[in-house]
């Protein structure tokens, strides 16, 4: 569950890019290892975040975790519709689970490969 | 069971206070409400034998055993509640100290405020109290505020606050709400590593908020290093003593170099939480953060007197109406005295010497990742249970069917599928022998019948609840 043609934040977020657009949602681990996400805060339209920085939260029935941007960028789009159907990034984490579209400020750097990725979930005991 | 609205009869009611007379008589008409209230209608007797029901299902730690520990339920000596109903402390107004010649009517008051405060120093080391904070987490945010204040009197520009990964959860969101970034330092073997302190740490660090024992129920070998490194750099220490069971008359936090102490009374000191019952969160300081400590400040005069004192130019000002919750701060005191020196660190050896027991006699049937000695707690793992499609939820709720208060899970964090086992210092050897007993059973039916534990609990009035849909469909069913 680790699509080849995405690249990947240490902090199990994903990026697909577009152009000068990134498509940005969580991975399936993430997902996992929270389970059903109760509650989802996404940024605005208009935001700006460098990479690395915290850009909104996930709340499951175990715990509140943070989301980290992988890109350094505007926040062009948010997936509106997960306000009220948080459970799509459960079950399509990688399609309609998606999360923000970000306007790239800066090529995408630090990011890993699916394989450098598997690894990453690999050495966190899995 | 029905709920008092489906009992409900119309026409049925209990003794009314007025047998005979019309609403207007007694009730101004103005006031009087047009239309039904949606209040059920019940005979006396009906609704004592529905609420006494309703209570023989309640849980609670003068039942039962929780290994849910200090966070959130332990048992506390009933003596402290008689102090805390003397009528010579209930009828006291909070205003009496502050007005012109009433101090010498709440002497005892006071007294207690100022012997709790010698006595906290006494047990942490630390320079100065103060009792106003309500609960822990208010605490730290006070905490906080005087490490602010000092760097701000200093001139010091100093915008960071190093949280460890492994420190309770509140502690960031207290610096993060206090003005400051919060920066994480990963831990290492469980405790916080000094070398990778060193690649955080720079001169914008403010402070360092250090939970010990941290939420692994480890003790953090490495606090004099981790001392020396943040006072090079003028920052502070700031020690989370929620764990304060753990080390009570082993180690004070002040003769190790810590700044800034928060203790939570309710937890530590016996007395009762949970359910949102009233806390306590007292802040010990060092010698340079004393000028900074909220007002009032309680002093003993040369005349043996007791007075308040408001006069504090470079204090933080006020965090809490009058005084912090003086009825909890009494019982701590009581308690204090009560167990005294040695009852104090019987305590704290008791709560150590329990969860090593349990730690200890569940090897072989639980994963303990950090597998060595611990303090008042531990954290096992369910991971190669999850394996066999047994989660740590399933452990829990299968521990409610033999009787026990499931203990916290999924948490700490780093450790996935975790239980957190805190058995507090009031148990009996045969209570936790029992307690641990009913966890290896269950462990050993993760084997034999795992369907068994995915069901659980079959034998409570509520059965598996769908938490996933409670918590993203949340809706009131009374309207009233």
């Amino acid at each position: 569950m680790i699509p080849e043609d995405l690249k990947y934040a240490k902090s199990h977020e994903w990026c697909k890019v577009d152009g000068d657009v990134a498509t940005v949602g969580i991975t399936h681990f993430a997902q996992e290892q929270l389970g059903d996400l109760t509650f989802v805060e996404l940024p605005e339209v208009g935001d700006t975040f460098e990479a690395g920085a915290e850009m909104g939260s996930v709340e499951s029935v175990k715990a509140a975790s943070e989301i980290y941007s992988p890109v350094a960028g505007e926040v062009v789009e948010v997936n509106e519709a997960l306000a009220d159907a948080p459970e799509k990034v459960n079950e399509d984490p990688y399609g309609a689970g998606w999360m923000i579209k970000f306007k790239l400020a800066a090529e995408p750097a630090g990011l890993l490969d699916a394989e450098a990725y598997a690894a990453v979930v690999e050495s966190e005991g899995h | 069971m029905k709920t008092i609205f489906e009992e409900s009869v119309p026409g049925r009611e209990g003794c009314w206070p007025c047998e005979g007379m019309s609403e207007e008589a007694y009730i101004p008409k103005e006031m009087l409400r047009d239309g039904e209230i949606g209040l059920p209608s019940a005979g006396e007797l009906d609704v004592v034998r529905h609420f006494t029901r309703l209570s023989k299902r309640n849980y609670g730690v003068d039942g039962n055993f929780y290994p849910l520990g200090s966070c959130t339920m332990k048992y506390n000596p009933k003596f402290t509640e008689v102090a805390a109903a003397m009528p010579g402390f209930t009828r006291l107004h909070p205003v009496l100290p502050q007005l012109q010649g009433a101090g010498g009517l709440c002497q005892g008051a006071l007294e207690v405020m100022y012997e709790t405060e010698r006595l906290l120093c006494e047990i942490t080391g630390m320079h100065a109290f103060t009792l106003h904070p309500m609960a822990g987490a208010h605490g730290e945010l006070t905490g906080v505020m005087l490490i602010a204040a000092y760097h701000k009197d200093k001139g010091n520009k100093k915008t960071k606050i190093i949280v460890p990964d492994s420190a309770h959860g509140t502690n960031p969101a207290s610096a993060s709400i206090a003005g400051f970034d919060v920066v994480s330092v990963p831990s290492n073997n469980g405790i916080v590593d000094p070398a990778a302190l060193v690649e955080v740490l720079d001169d914008e660090v403010a402070g360092m908020m250090m939970t010990c024992p941290n939420t692994l129920g480890l003790f953090e070998s490495n606090l004099p290093e981790i001392v020396r490194l943040l006072h090079e750099k003028d920052a502070l220490l700031y020690y989370d003593g929620a764990n304060m069971n753990a080390i009570m008359g082993k180690m004070r936090v002040g003769d190790v170099g810590f700044d800034v102490v928060h203790l939570n009374l309710h937890k530590t000191l016996a007395t009762p939480h949970g359910g949102g019952g009233p806390g306590s969160g007292p802040v010990g300081v060092s010698e340079k953060l004393l000028p900074y400590l909220p007002v009032s400040r309680v002093e003993k005069q040369e005349d043996g007197r007791f007075r308040l004192n408001y006069n504090h130019p470079k204090s933080i000002g006020y965090v809490a109406p009058f005084y912090g919750n003086f009825g909890v701060v009494l019982k701590a005191y009581a308690y204090i005295l009560r167990l005294g020196r040695t009852g104090l660190i019987r305590a704290t050896e008791n709560a150590v010497l329990s969860a090593n027991y349990i730690r200890k006699r569940l090897a072989g049937h639980f994963e303990v990742p950090f597998d060595r000695i611990c303090m008042h707690e531990f954290v096992a793992t369910a991971a190669p249970q999850a394996e066999k499609g047994v989660h740590a939820l399933d452990i829990a709720k299968a521990l409610l069917d033999k009787g026990y208060h499931a203990p916290t899970i999924y948490f700490p964090l780093i450790v996935p599928e975790a239980i957190m086992i805190e058995p507090t210092e009031t148990e009996n050897k045969a209570t936790l022998d029992e307690f641990i007993d009913a966890l290896i059973e269950i462990a050993e039916r993760v084997d034999t019948d795992p369907a068994s534990i995915q069901a659980a609990p079959v034998t409570l009035p509520v059965t598996r609840l769908d938490e996933t849909r409670a918590a993203r469909a949340m809706e009131l069913t009374d309207d009233l």
